[in-house]
């Protein structure tokens, strides 16, 4: 589980979104297929950030929402391979918010720094651990691909 | 009726993406879910028994928690049950954090 496999289109789709929510936080999911290797992203899905009273450092997304995307993954054959998420102004590094709020066991985290409105560092942390009592982020490379996958 | 597992769950049930439980409750169903596949209970429940904050539970389109009558509400085969975690999180950041965005350590950030 050591490589984020994500296509340049995807990639930048997400840094995008960072940028066009400045300086608000923005967020959404991750869909894709597990691999030996790692998660290997598909697509992402843009979600609204249910924290409108605190977009600038906190986001959520509406359990309804999620329900929805999550539907949409089944049919398309794909699983949620987790979440992305903007740090407006803030380093590309896991919060304490963001590991108590992190509940999806084996999905991965990508978090994009904005600085002033431009895409800068995006890291991945993959949530590892048996339960919530010793869950942990580790960082994971991010691997992408120039053209998009080939099977 | 037919119970949707979320992708951190399904190493509990064998990889599969949906149980089918015979069920007449919601709190029947999490029950036979739980009792054939006894790892996802710690994941679902609290030691004390209850549905943990964070695990969200949709009937079809409705969140659980919002009906009336909560786990205790009628199902039929027909119904789908989501199960689904919580998503949030954020920098919370100070003042002083906010001005260094590059990369290179864990930010200390007071998140509640």
């Amino acid at each position: 589980m050591g490589v984020l496999n994500i296509s340049s289109a995807v990639y930048e789709a997400i840094r995008l979104h960072g940028e066009q929510t400045y300086p608000h936080e923005c967020c959404g999911a991750l869909l894709g297929q597990l691999s030996p290797e790692g998660w290997r992203i598909e697509a992402a899905v843009e979600a609204g950030n249910a924290r409108t009273d605190s977009a600038h450092n906190r986001y959520q997304i509406a359990p309804g929402e999620l329900v929805k995307i999550e539907r949409d993954a089944r049919r398309q054959g794909l699983g949620i391979a987790g979440f992305y998420h903007s740090h407006p102004d803030h380093p590309a590094q896991w919060s304490s918010t963001d590991l108590a709020e992190a509940h999806w066991l084996g999905c991965v985290y990508v978090i994009t720094a904005i600085a002033q409105g431009k895409a800068m560092v995006t890291n991945c942390f993959l949530l590892e651990g048996a339960g919530e009592e010793d869950k942990h982020f580790v960082q994971v490379a991010v691997s992408v691909q120039g053209d998009g996958f080939t099977n | 009726m037919q119970v949707f597992i979320p992708t951190p769950l399904r190493p509990y049930v064998a990889g599969k993406d949906s149980i089918e439980v015979n069920a007449s409750t919601v709190a029947e169903a999490l029950k036979q879910l739980t009792e054939e596949h006894p790892d996802l209970r710690k994941h679902l429940f609290t030691p004390e028994g209850k549905i943990r904050a964070f695990v969200n539970l949709y009937l079809n389109d409705e969140d659980v928690r919002y009906l009336s009558a909560r786990e205790a509400t009628a199902v039929t085969s027909a119904d789908t049950l989501t199960i689904i975690p919580s998503i949030a999180g954020g920098q919370a950041s100070t003042s002083m954090q906010r001005q260094d965005h590059s990369q290179g350590r864990p930010c200390l950030c007071s998140g509640s």
